[in-house]
């Protein structure tokens, strides 16, 4: 494939946050396994999936993100206890109310991926890769200004 | 039949008489007769203090500068607005011993613009007829109206006539008229839309913002000291929207501040210049809790855990977001 070919193809921007403990460490196995999951997909790692302040999410969608998905430990098994328990609270309500607001539910995702899970994350990362890029660009919560810096 | 508002002042000027309290919150004319604003009086002062059915706004956040300062403060306070008040005392944000709370009684609140609707103009002032009647005193005349027919958005779907939390109460003894209206009607038929649909009807709404921040400023549960707008790097400060992006930012992360919290006073509704029907974010989060998590009421009492700083092992998961309503 030439350069001027890979300029043109819709290239979505995935932001995952992922918990320090489990997810990050389901990357890190990912990769030592050699199992692949698409360079789309930018990680920002978290101390915990209830660090990912609403705002997060958001901010992401506005900078330019077409479908941000994030990944904690198994309820039950977070390394401060409690953490995801909440997180899981708040990103329901969150992603019911962008639902309600009319933008794509399937842009935003919560998976539970522990650190033993490398090949939970590299198919969860490809589905979810699959599904935005099925759903095209984010336009619904683009921010025009920040497209500008993108160029 | 004695008017409640006789009853607030003898009872009010008791309590300042005996050295109870040393002032009263309540409410006092505004610019126009039809926008009363919360004012705080000493004694001898409250012969300027009204309450009639324009006096719509809930006084309770006022109540956590009022705490700070010496001696215990009344405070007037409708049904709804005791609720309002529970929520801050849960939070810490209102000294409960610093306040006598005088529970008053309310039939529901009139809304300036559902009169104006109805072709009367030029409202000098108002009085409540017993029965359901309103009787407008206009430059051009008296007029008569229902009071159903012009309650505000809040009133319409009135959450108690009973006051949850008081130390004494002022009402006539008169029964009052229940609200019939579902407060989920709307989102129920909200979410029934695509999302398209939606997302048109939002921005229909919400493109209307000029950012005045009414509704964080006015709203009981928007009591931090530093809100996350006031960054001047939040990118939506006081100003008017650059894109729609902001809209949409402000109004989400406004209403997510307040979910689990709110107490559905409606006032983030009432105080809107544009009319932006905020309630409706609120009430999806009141919903959506409910729903999920059991039923809930912010303010019906002091103790419980709010939904938000609560949690069970075995909550839904998001995914059931995926799972509601119709096809995307």
């Amino acid at each position: 494939m030439s350069i001027e070919e890979t300029k043109k193809e819709y290239k979505p921007l995935i932001v995952a946050f992922c918990c320090n403990w489990c997810s990050y460490a389901g990357a890190d196995l990912a990769g030592t396994s050699r199992l692949s999951y698409p360079a789309d997909v930018k990680i920002i790692r978290v101390p915990c999936s209830c660090r990912v302040n609403p705002l997060f999410i958001l901010r992401a969608f506005q900078r330019g993100a077409d479908g941000v998905i994030i990944a904690g430990c198994h309820p039950g098994d977070c390394h401060y206890t409690s953490g995801n328990y909440y997180a899981r609270r708040r990103m329901t309500l969150l992603f019911s109310m962008l639902d309600y607001l009319g933008i794509e539910r399937a842009r935003t995702r919560v998976e539970w991926i522990s650190a033993a899970e490398g090949v939970k994350f590299s198919t969860t990362m490809n589905e979810f890769a699959k599904t935005i890029h099925e759903l095209g660009e984010n336009k619904k919560l683009e921010d025009l200004r920040c497209k500008e810096l993108l160029k | 039949m004695q008017r409640v508002i006789e009853i607030i002042k003898e009872k009010a000027g008791k309590l300042l008489a005996d050295g109870t309290v040393d002032r009263v919150i309540g409410w006092k004319d505004g610019e126009f007769f039809y926008d009363p604003t919360p004012a705080v009086f000493s004694a001898g002062e409250l012969e300027n203090l009204r309450y009639d059915s324009f006096c719509g706004a809930n006084v309770s956040k006022y109540l956590i500068a009022e705490t700070k300062k010496e001696g215990k403060i009344l405070a007037l306070l409708k049904p709804c607005d005791t609720y309002s008040f529970n929520e801050l005392v849960k939070e810490h944000r209102v000294d409960r011993d610093k306040v006598y709370v005088l529970g008053i009684e309310c039939r529901g609140k009139a809304d300036i613009n559902k009169i104006r609707d109805l072709g009367i103009k030029g409202i000098e002032s108002i009085e409540e007829l017993p029965g359901d009647e309103l009787l407008v005193h206009t430059i051009y005349g008296d007029k008569t109206c229902k009071l159903n027919d012009v309650l505000l958005e809040k009133c319409l779907c009135c959450k108690s006539k009973t006051h949850v939390a008081s130390d004494d109460l002022a009402l006539t003894g008169e029964p009052m008229p229940e609200a019939p209206k579902d407060r989920f009607a709307m989102v129920a038929k909200l979410e029934m839309m695509t999302p398209d649909e939606r997302f048109e009807f939002w921005r229909g709404e919400l493109s209307r913002c000029i950012r005045c921040n009414a509704c964080r400023n006015v709203c009981p549960a928007c009591s931090c000291l530093k809100c996350v707008f006031d960054n001047d790097a939040s990118g939506v400060a006081s100003k008017a929207n650059a894109d729609t992006f902001e809209e949409n930012m402000f109004h989400i992360i406004r209403a997510f501040h307040v979910a689990g919290r709110c107490t559905d006073c409606g006032e983030c509704s009432r105080v809107c210049p544009q009319h932006i029907p905020l309630h409706l974010l609120n009430r999806k989060f009141i919903k959506d809790i409910n729903e999920f998590y059991g039923e809930y009421q912010a303010g019906a009492d002091t103790t419980s855990r709010g939904p938000l700083t609560d949690y069970t092992p075995d909550d839904v998961e998001p995914s059931i977001v995926m799972k509601r309503g119709g096809d995307q």
